[in-house]
Parts: structure tokens; C-alpha cells; sequence
């Protein structure tokens, strides 16, 4: 008999339309077909948020109320019609570590109707005081960087603005490299594995600092695993890149939105007027289905 | 600056003088006693500027922070001077040295640091947000 995998052998039923879903719920398989199983969300899927860049404290002409916007994003995140198992903020809680920012953080995602809310610092968060504030609120004064399985998906959560030297802000650093590879090791390929970083792992603008200078190193580790998703933040825009099995994004900023790669002097916020800036700020949703690949992102806007 | 200036263009008129060595000693053609007059009424007015109270022995020395550039670059005072540096992007930036000499506090749009270079040298400083920004005060 010709060696098939479980994913091959499934692509072969679709042709001759006897595609099935499985889902394993405690423990007991079941099946659907294919076009009835469409219908409904299977068993064991989940979704999950991803805000970024909410910059408390900014106030600028893209937006005089940083927290205000923030605000907004929550209540557009307890609207959504399935409640998100988790929220992760990929940095920049803060705009300039102003005292007083991160309670109001707190404070306004207290109103999160979500089991968990996650945090990873960007370099507004941490460039003070070398990260001692928010490792000690968010991280028990840990690194900073950690992993967890959820249903089935390994979520990978890394720092990158506390361990650069040269010209580069965004670094990894060797030893969270060493718990990376130690980390993934042993899961198998099949595992949908999905990265948290501030700062974006593909280089999309080394002039401007969009680049992390060691990433090459992380995503080498991550290349044998057939569904891989980056989420990033940092330049407070939209952009994806695939290469191969992994799908790169960068999200919205919650408060403020900044030029295209390259447009413009530099990267610093647009200074365009707030009723314009609102379509460019938002919220994003990701939503895993058992068996499917890759994860489905939907980014949605304050306009 | 002026007396630096009133100092060089001295010595400059001395060196001439000196160029037209005679038997007789020195002396300057064509001006003769001339040279000596202006040198003398120079060092004279450098001396009554320094002493006017209302001009500063050192101009104050500016960069500007926009859109992440430090403008200067590179910018040379003589030591004893107070840089100032003011931010002009709504981005936060700060004046790191990178030897841990100086550094500001995150700096807002509008928001300025100061620091008074007494000893010469070269100081190279950076932005702790965005390490590509680079900046250096030459202090003579």
C-alpha cells in the first residue's frame, strides 16, 4: 500500500467527495462529512485575540486619547460574536514607560471579557529601566518570553526589544534561542505552532529598525513544522509574507498608525488627522479550525 | 566666537610682519606701523567684548531630534559648552551616551535635554528606542 499521509488522505476523499472532518473530544473520535461539518465550527476550534502598539500615554495629532482608542478595542472585542479564549498584546503597552500607563493598561483591559490576557513588552515598555517594571508586573520578573499548548496548538510568546547591541532594536538573544530550541523540541511536525513577537521576525525595514537582527536562527528552528504563524507588531500596520509553511503578520496599532516601509522620512507616527488615522486602527481575531492550515486572521478597524 | 575670530586674524597679521625680516628688524612693507595698529586695536576690542556683560563667552549649541535624526549629526563646541537637544517628533526619543556619560530621560514632542561638556573629547550618543539613530558632540 503507497505511504499517505493523514492530511494526503484527506485531500484524496475531497476529490471524490467523501471528505470527513475528525475532532477528538475527550478522547472519542467522531466524524463529519465534509459540506455538513462547514456549517458549524468543529469541536476543539477556538479563537483568539491579538491587539498591539496601544501606546497609553500618546498624544499626538493621529490621536489625542490613546486610552480612549484602547477603550474602543475592548468593547469591539466583547462584541464578537465567539468570545476569544485569550488576548495577546504584542507590546508597546506604553507610550515612553510614563508612570501611570501600565495601571491604566490594567484597568482597561480588566473589562476583557476573555479567560486570559497576555502580555509581551515592546521597546516603549522596557527602555527605562531595562525591562524591570513590566517583567516584574507581567512576567514574574522571569525573561519574559514563554510557551503554552492550547487544543492542540503550541503558542511560542518571545521578547525581542531587551538584549540588542549595535544598530538593530529587535534581538532574540542566544540564551532565549537555546530555550526556544529546547522548547520545540520533541513536538511533533503536525503541531500548529503560532509566535508572539513585538518586533517583526522578517526583515520588512532595517532602516528604519523593522528588523530582528537574529531571527534567522528562531525560524530555522520553526521550518520543519507544517503550520507556523508569526504575529507581530511594531510598525503599527498590516503587512504578511509567506515563506513556505510559515505566514508572517504584522497587526494594527490600537492608537496610532505609521507610514509604509520606506514612505516618507521616517518611521514615526503619521501626522494625519484622527478621523483619518481611525480606519488604520484595530483589532485582530485568529481563529483556528481542527485540521485546517493555516490559521484564518481577520483584522477588523475602528472606522 | 567673535574672540577666536579677533585671535586668529592677530596671529595671521603677525606672521605677515614676521615674513619681511630686514637688517633693521622686522617690519611689514607697505603697511609699516599699520600692521601693528589693527592688531593692537583687535586684541584691545576682543578684550572690551569679553568683558560686555551681555555677550556669552559661549554661544549655547542645538540639535534638533526630527523625524529620528539627531540634526547635527555631528556637532563640534568648544569644552564648557551646555548642549541642548529638543525633540521634534511625536515619536519618543532619548540622548544616550554611549559610554553611560549622559542620558535623558524619554523625551516628548517639544521636550529638551541639557548637558554642559567640560572635558574635550569625542562623545557618541544614541536613541535607547531606536539604536540606529546616531549622534556625536566633538568638544575642543
Amino acid at each position: 500500500m503507497d505511504r499517505i499521509s493523514r492530511r494526503g488522505f484527506f485531500e484524496c476523499m475531497a476529490w471524490v467527495g467523501t471528505g470527513v472532518v475528525w475532532t477528538a473530544t475527550g478522547g472519542i473520535l467522531s466524524s463529519r462529512v465534509l459540506p455538513a461539518a462547514a456549517a458549524e465550527p468543529a469541536a476543539g476550534s477556538f479563537s483568539f485575540v491579538q491587539i498591539s502598539d496601544s501606546h497609553v500615554g500618546f498624544k499626538g495629532e493621529a490621536n489625542k486619547d490613546a486610552a480612549a482608542t484602547l477603550q474602543e478595542v475592548v468593547t469591539k472585542i466583547n462584541a464578537l460574536p465567539t468570545p476569544p479564549s485569550f488576548v495577546m498584546h504584542t507590546g508597546d503597552l506604553t507610550h515612553g514607560q510614563k508612570p501611570g500607563a501600565f495601571d491604566t493598561v490594567a484597568e482597561l483591559l480588566k473589562g476583557v471579557k476573555a479567560e486570559k490576557i497576555l502580555y509581551i513588552p515592546g521597546e516603549h515598555d522596557v527602555f527605562l529601566d531595562g525591562g524591570k517594571e513590566f517583567l516584574g508586573r507581567y512576567a514574574n520578573g522571569g525573561p519574559g518570553w514563554q510557551s503554552f499548548d492550547y487544543k492542540g496548538v503550541h503558542f511560542v510568546a518571545l521578547v525581542n526589544v531587551l538584549k540588542y547591541k549595535g544598530e538593530h532594536l529587535g534581538a532574540l538573544g542566544s540564551e532565549q534561542i537555546a530555550w526556544l530550541q529546547k522548547d520545540l523540541n520533541g513536538l511533533s511536525t503536525s503541531t500548529p505552532v503560532v509566535v508572539f513577537a513585538h518586533v517583526p521576525l522578517w526583515a520588512v525595514y532595517p532602516a528604519w529598525g523593522w528588523v530582528t537582527e537574529d531571527s534567522q536562527q528562531a525560524m530555522a528552528l520553526l521550518t520543519r513544522f507544517g503550520s507556523v504563524t508569526v504575529l507581530n507588531g511594531h510598525i503599527h500596520q498590516v503587512l504578511q509574507k509567506v515563506e513556505g509553511n510559515v505566514t508572517f503578520h504584522t497587526a494594527m496599532s490600537t492608537a496610532f498608525p505609521q507610514p509604509a516601509p520606506g514612505v516618507g522620512p521616517g518611521p514615526g507616527p503619521m501626522k494625519i488627522p484622527e478621523a483619518q488615522a481611525r480606519p488604520m486602527l484595530g483589532l485582530r481575531e485568529v481563529r483556528y479550525v481542527v485540521g485546517t492550515s493555516p490559521l484564518a486572521v481577520v483584522d477588523s478597524t475602528l472606522a | 566666537m567673535e574672540l577666536i575670530k579677533l585671535a586668529r586674524v592677530g596671529r595671521g597679521m603677525d606672521r605677515l610682519c614676521r615674513f619681511t625680516m630686514t637688517r633693521r628688524g622686522p617690519s611689514c612693507p607697505r603697511r609699516g606701523r599699520f600692521a601693528r595698529v589693527p592688531l593692537a586695536a583687535m586684541i584691545a576690542l576682543a578684550v572690551l567684548v569679553t568683558m560686555g556683560a551681555d555677550v556669552p563667552a559661549q554661544a549655547p549649541a542645538s540639535v534638533e531630534i526630527e523625524n529620528s535624526n539627531y540634526l547635527p549629526p555631528s556637532l563640534t563646541v568648544p569644552a564648557g559648552t551646555t548642549v541642548r537637544w529638543i525633540n521634534l517628533d511625536e515619536e519618543t526619543h532619548t540622548v544616550t551616551s554611549t559610554t553611560r556619560l549622559f542620558g535623558s530621560a524619554g523625551l516628548d514632542l517639544k521636550e529638551e535635554y541639557s548637558h554642559t561638556f567640560t572635558a574635550p573629547g569625542v562623545y557618541p550618543y544614541t536613541c535607547d528606542l531606536h539604536p540606529h539613530m546616531r549622534g556625536t558632540i566633538v568638544v575642543n
